[in-house]
């Protein structure tokens, strides 16, 4: 009887384990993540605009159908990326994330505080490469680290009422992910 | 013999307590670091690098891309104020005020995440396109049936949940439940 108990709390206590591990890798297994999802319909290092958020054409789960949405698929291992978005009338803002879906910068259009939102996406390694000599401040360039080499760049849009999407759809469907020469400033 | 049998128990027992405990977790929603306020529940900091193991767990399983906190913060609701399970052939009424942000959306989603298709193709409201009261309330009657002023139609799903985002807003990772974040009252007033 005693042995069985044992046995029980044994198992009971690798579960504990099994349960851990489980949860830790699940990430780097999903086989269904939102960068897997959209993998078959963004190209890399372009934008794409996502189809608008109803029962048949969401791509993604939990998409809020107020929004005009865009994906670029990013990946760095070429160079670093420039992203500018043009701002909508209501509400812009463009999220950044991991290759497993962890957001990890976000900015909207009133913390630009401009009508376009110029960003640069580059590695740690990437960044540290910079020319430090030129003029051009930090100020004048807004520059995002990306802990991964590859990742989505989500932007969004609000269509406060459903009559503004279609302006909505338009202000996402200028926004540009250009890939830049490595070790070479913009300007 | 005695030895395998014992063996393949304790096995038997780590695969189902392991296994169960990670799927209840998943499906559950289960994250550290909620924020709850009524039958709201946010988890500001899924939406930042320091998402914890069960929050990117949920991310990847669901394939969602969670609100990133400098762009906004996501309350989740599965149940009324009672917390009875919100039921979409039941008439729910979500009434009240909502904190400060330049604007927030509010949101029907099935249990997999998906709009729930009907008629009038309206899957949640936006805080412009709300009809309020003189005081800045507002009253959204959610349920299978038409209704005058703001119907949230559920489509008749069985179960959903009601997704309140708040976008450019000083809710986040340091807010405290309180007076100073009102959230609207989720009631089930009548099932047939």
């Amino acid at each position: 009887m005693i042995r069985w108990l044992l046995l029980l709390l044994g198992g009971a206590l690798l579960g504990g384990i099994v349960h851990l591990a489980t949860i830790i890798i699940m990430p780097r297994t999903a086989t269904q993540d939102a960068y897997s999802r959209l993998s078959p319909i963004a190209p890399v290092n372009t934008v794409t605009v996502l189809p608008e958020a109803t029962p048949d054409t969401a791509p993604l789960p939990y998409m809020d159908p107020a929004f005009a949405s865009a994906v670029c698929r990013y990946d760095l291992s070429q160079g670093s990326l420039k992203l500018t978005v043009p701002v909508s009338l209501a509400y812009t803002s463009v999220s950044f994330y991991t290759r497993t879906g962890v957001a990890y910068y976000a900015i909207n259009d009133r913390a630009a505080g401009r009508r376009v939102i110029e960003l640069e996406l580059m590695t740690a390694d990437q960044r540290s490469q910079l020319p430090e000599d030129e003029e051009i401040t930090a100020a004048d360039r807004l520059i995002v680290e990306s802990p991964t080499l590859t990742g989505l760049i989500a932007i969004r849009a609000l269509a406060p009422e459903p009559g503004l999407m279609p302006m909505a759809q338009n202000t996402i469907a200028a926004a540009k992910c250009t890939q830049q020469n490595d070790n070479k400033p913009s300007r | 013999m005695r030895l395998l049998l014992g063996t393949l128990f304790a096995l038997a027992v780590a695969a189902l307590v392991g296994l169960g405990a990670t799927y209840f977790a998943l499906t559950r929603g289960a994250a550290f670091g909620s924020l709850t306020i009524g039958t709201w529940t946010a988890w500001p900091k899924t939406g930042t690098v320091e998402a914890d193991p069960y929050a990117r767990a949920t991310i990847a399983r669901t394939g969602q891309l969670p609100v990133a906190l400098g762009d906004g913060v996501s309350f989740t609701a599965q149940t009324d104020d009672n917390g009875k399970i919100l039921d979409g052939r039941c008439d729910v009424l979500v009434s009240g005020i909502t904190p400060a942000a330049r604007f927030w959306t509010m949101t029907l989603y099935n249990v997999d995440g998906q709009l729930a298709a009907n008629s009038v193709n309206r899957y949640g409201f936006t805080s412009q396109e709300i009809v309020r009261h003189a005081d800045g309330s507002f009253e959204i009657a959610v349920g299978p049936r038409a209704n005058s002023g703001n119907w949230l139609p559920t489509g008749g799903v069985e179960r959903y949940s009601l997704v309140l985002r708040f976008y450019d807003t000083a809710v986040g990772v340091s807010t405290k439940a309180g007076r100073e974040v009102p959230m609207p009252a989720v009631a089930t007033r009548s099932c047939r």
